[in-house]
């Protein structure tokens, strides 16, 4: 019994939300993954860009919210995801056209255009602040607990209760299908094939008759629905502010080059791994101990290996360790 | 003289923009403007050595600002000597074990060839040290932070006059330098730059979290200061009569006594608070001439020409016989050193140390838009760079106001658009910025002032 109880401490309090956090880790991070694998450069617009996204999905919930339609027990920003995508790839496209574009065809140096993705991340930032402020939202209705601890206790009669928030279950089954049907695209389609042989070799790709327009145009798109709708799923399941989206590109570009930068696979692992990491390296595991150890051994401190100040330090570490010992990431990615 | 007559224009329109301010708002704005842009100067410096002259691109300058900082808590607040007593002997012995795990590694890595066996050695050594750390460290913490935790609860610094921590700032910073640089110089330039800006995000985490050595989030205020304090010099004589003389011809107009004291107080106050400014304008001012001094030096010398050569083809350099890694080491340590100084020198100026306000918005990306707007490898540029960003980044929120109201004039006061667009005119900023980015890095890529090679 008390080993089911322990058990379920872990799952409630590190394996659901890692699970959770690491789907919106690596919805972020296979964005990033993509625009560094066809367009070739570290996008350092990215939590911006998810951020505007998301920026949408809140004012059109608030609007729709006005106008008394709601989805009953889902959240209502689920309605509002294809046309906060819309708008972010309409975003996404004039960016690339009025900035990136240029330096496509002038063949600039990786570098540059990382350095005007950082223009691209002043502007995004200031359009955000401009438009919805600063400050902390929250736009989560609908049903709060798919199961909630007390009647989790009652079903089961154990000490411990399980519970399930909606936005955990959207957002692990969301990102689920939305990864699933890219990964069918990337791998099934004629276009993603073209895609993938773009980002393999360029001028071959040119040779046999790729249009690489065309292969621009799909990975934006492909990359807009994915930003907006990981930025959405986070800010269900937290809340909205524009500062904590610039923050999360940190991990994100962690998960991307653990998993092995220019590797959708890699980075939606790469994703796991560092919220995996994050928790299960802050998470106290106190509670945990006393159910499976005897009485006499059981732990007086916190049993928690580091503070959750350290949160983020963890994934950068995690980052720098394998920069250093395996530099194309866990699942190969591109050589540096 | 024809040569740098583009550089003099350039100066000379950037003080008529600051001595404008000091017309049309205050000169205690002003100078705080100046005194900023000479900060953002000294950091420039430091990220232009890297980025123009040997092309690493650093997206960590926020931890070594924060290091510089960090510096001068440490090195010019008084010890605590109570936290001393309780915790200090546990804390001395925590640093000795990470010596002792420093060197270990480093004797392992040396003697030891490369295998299995000495990685899961390395890593032994780590885990042990890391349990010793927290198993020394922990109840000292508790107690260092228990003593007074309202305004000490820490261990307090050397007690020693501030301008040493500008030095002991540059020495932080350039050792954490050698560290990162150890680590990942030999990764590709996007790749150094993610590398940078989390090592950097974990340097500044760390600053915050850890409390007994300089507070964390609670701030260390009332640092030491290299010049007068506003109220000593109100009650000093000499003060008062230098602004009495200097404002002679004003007072002489007031012929009431009493009304003649109080406008005198008034002068006296402004004055004292410019008179301060101006005592940090003259040590930042030096800071950046000796700074440009040596960089110009450097920069057309045999090594700095070594180092454009490096930047422009490394396999070439190499292949003369230059030793890339060593000497990408040695730039990396510089010029971290350099933003180090700048950030001592920022804490300084402000009297307080605020970890929680190190952001990479603020402390990383602005000042690569400073160096990037002023022109890459030419130091004029770069400290160009500085102060035309840095005024924009001040003064955007105010012309912004002023535009807002202009287009705005004809819709009603309570108008929800024009409330909602004043109420973010501070975010205008952002937008200022990243257009001069862009706008720069399409039509004029090698910034305002483009490096300059003399060929002799």
């Amino acid at each position: 019994m008390d080993f089911i109880n322990a058990i379920l401490v872990l799952l409630n309090y590190t394996i659901i939300p890692a699970l959770t956090y690491g789907s919106q880790l690596a919805l972020g991070a296979i964005f990033v993954t993509l625009i560094y694998g066809i367009l070739r450069f570290a996008n350092f617009a990215t939590g911006d860009m998810m951020s505007f996204g998301t920026m949408f999905a809140v004012l059109l919930t608030y609007y729709f919210q006005s106008l008394g339609i709601n989805l009953g027990i889902f959240p209502t920003a689920l309605i509002t995801i294809p046309f906060a995508t819309f708008m972010m790839i309409l975003y996404m496209l004039s960016i690339d056209k009025f900035v990136f574009e240029y330096y496509r065809i002038k063949k600039s140096p990786p570098v540059q255009l990382a350095m005007v993705s950082v223009g691209v991340m002043f502007v995004t930032q200031a359009i955000i602040r401009i438009i919805i402020g600063p400050a902390d939202r929250t736009f989560l209705d609908g049903q709060k607990f798919i199961l909630k601890a007390s009647e989790f206790k009652e079903m089961t009669g154990l000490n411990e209760g399980l519970t399930i928030k909606s936005t955990q279950a959207i957002t692990i089954v969301i990102t689920m299908i939305a990864v699933s049907i890219m990964f069918w695209f990337l791998n099934r389609t004629k276009t993603g094939t073209s895609m993938r042989a773009y980002s393999d070799n360029e001028d071959l790709a040119l040779l046999s008759g790729i249009d690489p327009k065309r292969v621009v145009l799909i990975t934006w798109i492909i990359a807009g629905i994915l930003a907006t709708i990981g930025g959405i799923l986070y800010g269900l399941d937290k809340s909205y502010r524009p500062f904590v989206y610039f923050n999360n590109m940190l991990p994100i570009f962690a998960a991307a080059i653990v998993g092995g930068i220019g590797n959708p696979f890699g980075a939606f692992l790469g994703g796991y791994v560092i919220a995996f990491a994050e928790i299960f390296l802050t998470y106290a595991y106190k509670k945990f101990f006393t159910y499976i150890l005897p009485e006499a051994l059981e732990p007086n401190s916190m049993m928690q290996l580091l503070s959750t100040d350290y949160k983020f330090a963890v994934s950068f570490s995690i980052l720098v360790i394998v920069l250093l010992f395996r530099p194309s990431g866990i699942f190969k990615g591109k050589t540096l | 003289m024809k040569q740098y007559a583009n550089v003099i224009t350039a100066y000379l329109i950037m003080f008529t923009l600051i001595i404008l301010v000091g017309i049309f708002q205050s000169w205690s704005l002003a100078l705080t403007i100046l005194n900023y842009c000479l900060i953002s100067a000294v950091m420039t410096i430091g990220a232009n050595i890297q980025w123009g002259y040997a092309g690493l691109i650093n997206f960590g300058i926020m931890g070594y600002t924060a290091l510089g900082g960090l510096a001068v808590v440490l090195v010019s607040v008084a010890p605590v000597g109570e936290a001393w007593k309780v915790g200090g002997l546990n804390m001395m012995i925590c640093l000795g074990v990470i010596i002792g795990m420093v060197f270990s590694i480093r004797l392992s890595l040396k003697k030891i060839n490369k295998s299995k066996k000495r990685n899961y050695l390395i890593a032994a050594i780590i885990i042990i040290g890391i349990l010793l750390l927290r198993l020394i460290s922990a109840p000292a913490i508790e107690s260092i932070e228990a003593v007074e935790p309202a305004k000490t609860g820490f261990l307090g610094g050397l007690g020693l006059p501030v301008l040493f921590s500008w030095i002991a700032g540059a020495f932080l910073a350039g050792g954490l330098a050698f560290v990162v640089g150890k680590v990942a110089l030999g990764l590709r330039a996007d790749y150094l730059a993610i590398a940078t800006l989390l090592i950097a995000e974990i340097v500044v985490s760390i600053i915050k979290h850890e409390d007994w050595l300089a507070r964390g989030v609670k701030n260390v205020i009332g640092l030491k200061r290299p010049a007068p304090y506003e109220i000593n010099l109100q009650q000093s004589p000499w003060f008062i009569d230098l602004v009495e003389k200097f404002h002679s011809g004003k007072l002489a107009l007031i012929n009431s006594v009493s009304e003649k004291q109080e406008v005198l107080n008034q002068l006296v106050i402004d004055a004292s608070s410019v008179y301060v400014k101006l005592c940090f304008t003259g040590l930042f001012l030096t800071v950046v001439i000796i700074l440009l001094i040596v960089t110009q030096k450097a920069l057309y010398s045999p090594w700095g020409r070594m180092m454009r050569a490096i930047r422009d083809n490394e396999e070439a350099a190499g292949a003369m016989g230059k030793n890339v890694v060593k000497q990408h080491l040695l730039i990396f340590i510089l010029g971290s050193a350099i933003v180090g100084i700048a950030g001592a020198m920022m804490v300084t100026n402000d009297g307080l140390f605020t970890p929680g306000s190190y952001r990479p918005m603020r402390y990383t990306f602005v000042i690569w838009v400073m160096v990037i707007v002023g022109g890459t490898g030419n130091n004029f540029g770069a400290i160009l760079g500085g102060f035309v960003v840095w005024f924009l980044w001040v003064e955007a929120a105010p012309i912004a106001l002023f535009f807002i109201n202009l287009f705005t004039a004809h819709l009603p006061e309570t108008n929800e658009i024009r409330v909602h667009l004043i109420n973010s005119a501070p975010y205008f900023r952002f937008l200022v910025i990243g257009t001069a980015l862009l706008v720069i890095m399409r039509f004029r890529p090698q910034g305002i002032l483009p490096e300059k090679i003399i060929k002799n």
